[in-house]
């Protein structure tokens, strides 16, 4: 019996793939953080005065904060004065008018990624907004893009060439007083994505952007903002991933999505951050993130889903106002902690609107000494006439030294809400491997077949592109060398 | 021709004996019942042919078509052709049969040198053999086992023999809880599938089964030992006297 649970540990214990570093000249500001580092920041990207302020404010905000201890995670203290909070390939200092200017190392690095930024390279129908560390260092398509009137760039030429749309809805969804890690990330935010899509238009191709840190001791603040208009309907990605290194690395992102009136977006996330030190889980991505988006008009509609199978620690909460008459909030989680990855993950559905209707379903999947906890909130407010929410958490565990928790929240204020909740926790266990086996299945296929039949009802949600990258991802993440 | 060896076999669990020296022989096209009561062990052979790695095997040795199968993993037996019909097929949720058994089919079409089969041949391929043990083609999206009856999973247990094609089929308990239309339907299966090519051993508790097969041979098997071997009329009297009767009188000692 032991041995069967020794093979499967060989399985589930394969080495990180993207953990090389990148040798190019970067510009690293001193660690440590005061109004002086964020006026700074602010002043590398030439930042109009109302932004200063907005970040000041934060910084201000911040610093009256405690750092939340609810999460079911254990780490040692942050050091916030150990971390830089700015850093930027030399090169890409002076504004870029084409790919061609892109340091060659940097387009290395995302090719070695899987990630060709020439256009001619990448798939048709996605285009890319590349972040290096805390700039945007290329993004693809954008004439294109430019023909239906969308706007896809990072967001601090946003913050230059769109001051309008940014001042009205940044901070419209989470206000940087809301949490901890989202003040701070509001005082220091280097970078990120910004997409605004037309009223009535369909945005004519997949949009992703893909997330590399680099540097060492530096922190990864990016700030992504979406809106989409009446009518209008968008489909975004984000992947990520960062070098080995025995530091743990802080990447506090913020996410804020606005659908207007008949308007839907979906945004899909890959994240395979270093998860670090398979054997003494030294090192690794700690992955505090807020994301969160409002169906602000009738029938508008936000779909997350998420594959998380990096980062020593992950603490996100991907959630929906459900604001709107008749919107559709959707959460499909895969997440996976294998060695010893904690993951405080799940979703918060908050109803206000009538007819509003969400759907969860999360799926956890730990081994090694992973611990994985669900935490989700659905709140039916009092004016939610007839509001539906189902949910569905499932964990699956593999080897015994695991663990998977789950805390469901359900506040109810209108006796018309329909709630469904179903939970059940299985294993993988020898039995299913020796019946498979038994049938000439291999232990490895074996395990990848349980996992991907685990996962099929998220891996669907994914845009068709990605939804082959991430069964192998989890393929990489779970299985190794056969002994 | 000789296909299966069983000699002097001696296996343990956590260090308590349960088979105490089984000697048997299955030559190409028989089929040889091994009966006996609770706890006399004819699990435990079962998985031990199969290559489960809970039972510990001290001594005496099983070659199947001159290789040392207790050398092998289940898997490797798997693809030789030693095919285990499970007394508690197992549970897999989320997985479908049809999947599963793609993989199966193509993981021994492989290792015989033969092109993987596509999804279209595949799925011709199966509703075929479905046919066979009456089973309703809705069964291809289900998961393996999950929310099956008892007679459900045997069938299918069935189907996936009549599927992967093995030369050596290991059939543990495949008639119990089984209503008598079910025995007929598992045993129609089974009686289509013989042939000069492959042997079988089937492992039950009851006679009844033995009214639809025709065995050629007829073991019983009580405490680790096989103490008597006859024909298909072992089985009534056993039927009719229970196993009481039989006492460890001949020892078969290596």
């Amino acid at each position: 019996m032991n041995s069967e649970l020794q093979t499967i540990e060989k399985h589930i214990s394969q080495e990180y793939k993207y953990g090389f570093v990148t040798d190019i000249d970067q510009e690293t500001i001193p660690v440590g953080l005061d109004e002086q580092v964020v006026r700074l920041i602010s002043a590398k990207k030439n930042e109009p005065e109302w932004m200063t302020r907005w970040r000041l404010k934060s910084y201000r905000n911040w610093i009256k904060m405690t750092e939340p201890t609810w999460a079911n995670v254990k780490y040692s203290r942050i050091d916030y004065q150990a971390i830089s909070y700015y850093s930027a390939p030399i090169k890409d200092s002076k504004k870029l008018n084409s790919i061609d200017e892109v340091d060659p190392e940097i387009l290395k690095t995302y090719e070695k990624l899987g990630i060709p930024l020439e256009e001619q390279k990448w798939l048709a129908g996605v285009a890319v907004d590349a972040v290096f560390d805390s700039v945007s260092v290329a993004t693809t398509f954008k004439e294109q893009l430019n023909k239906h009137g969308v706007i896809f760039c990072p967001f601090s030429e946003a913050v230059q060439k769109h001051p309008e749309l940014v001042k009205k809805y940044l901070g419209s969804v989470v206000p940087y007083t809301d949490n901890f890690f989202a003040a701070l990330n509001s005082a220091v935010f280097s970078d990120g994505s910004f997409v605004y899509i037309p009223k009535g238009v369909k945005c004519p191709m997949e949009l992703s952007t893909y997330f590399r840190i680099n540097a060492a001791n530096t922190g990864q603040f990016e700030r992504t903002l979406i809106i989409a208009d009446e009518g209008s309907h968008v489909s975004y990605l984000e992947g990520c991933t960062a070098p080995m290194r025995d530091e743990n690395q802080l990447h506090a992102a913020v996410v804020e999505l606005i659908a207007h009136k008949d308007a839907t977006i979906k945004y899909s996330t890959i994240q395979n951050w270093y998860p670090g030190d398979p054997k003494t889980g030294k090192g690794g991505i700690f992955n505090f993130v807020t994301k969160r988006g409002i169906c602000k008009g009738n029938n508008s509609k936000i779909s997350w889903t998420q594959v998380e199978t990096g980062s020593a620690i992950t603490w996100k909460y991907p959630s929906v106002i459900l604001k709107g008459d008749h919107s559709i909030g959707e959460f499909y989680s895969v997440a996976l902690t294998n060695n010893f990855q904690q993951a405080d993950t799940g979703t918060k559905m908050t109803h206000i609107g009538k007819n509003t209707k969400s759907t969860i379903i999360s799926k956890g999947i730990s081994a090694g000494y992973g611990q994985n906890t669900y935490r989700g909130g659905v709140k039916i407010m009092k004016g939610a006439e007839n509001a539906r929410n189902y949910s569905q958490c499932d964990s699956l565990l593999i080897g015994d030294k695991c663990g998977a928790h789950t805390f469901p929240y359900i506040d109810v204020r209108n006796p018309t809400a329909q709630m469904e909740h179903e939970a059940s926790t299985s294993t993988i266990g020898e039995d299913q491997l020796f019946y498979s086996n038994q049938r000439g299945i291999s232990t490895e296929d074996a395990i990848s077949m349980i996992v991907n039949g685990f996962c099929k009802e998220v891996f669907k949600e994914l845009p068709m592109e990605f939804a082959v990258e991430a069964q192998k991802l989890m393929e990489i993440s779970l299985e190794g060398s056969v002994g | 021709m000789i296909m299966l060896e069983i000699k002097n076999l001696h296996v343990s669990v956590e260090g308590k004996p349960i088979l105490r020296g089984i000697n048997l022989t299955v030559n190409a096209g028989e089929l040889h019942a091994i009966m006996g009561p609770n706890g006399s062990g004819k699990t435990t052979l079962a998985q031990v042919i199969a290559g489960r790695d809970m039972y510990e095997v001290t001594n005496g040795e099983i070659i199947f078509d001159g290789k040392n199968l207790l050398n092998m993993t289940p898997e490797a037996r798997a693809l030789e052709g030693v095919f285990m019909s499970f007394q508690y097929p197992v549970v897999i949720p989320g997985v479908n049969i049809t999947y599963f058994l793609k993989i199966a089919v193509n993981a021994m079409r492989k290792h015989k040198g033969l092109e993987e089969l596509d999804a279209i041949d595949f799925l011709t391929f199966i509703k075929e053999k479905m046919r066979l043990v009456r089973m309703d083609e809705s069964y291809l999206s289900r998961s393996v086992n999950d929310g099956f009856s008892g007679g459900e999973k045997k069938r299918n247990e069935i189907l996936q023999m009549l599927v992967l094609e093995p030369r050596l089929s290991v059939l543990d308990e495949t008639d119990s809880g089984l209503d008598i239309d079910a025995v007929r339907i598992v045993a129609n299966g089974l009686n289509n599938f013989r042939s000069n090519e492959r042997g079988f051993l089937v492992i039950t508790h009851y006679q009844r089964i033995l009214d639809y097969i025709d065995p050629d041979y007829v073991h019983v098997l009580k405490n680790g030992r096989i103490i008597k071997s006859g024909g298909k009329n072992l089985a009534m009297e056993l039927e009719e006297k229970g196993y009481s009767w039989l006492e460890e009188e001949q020892p078969i000692e290596a």
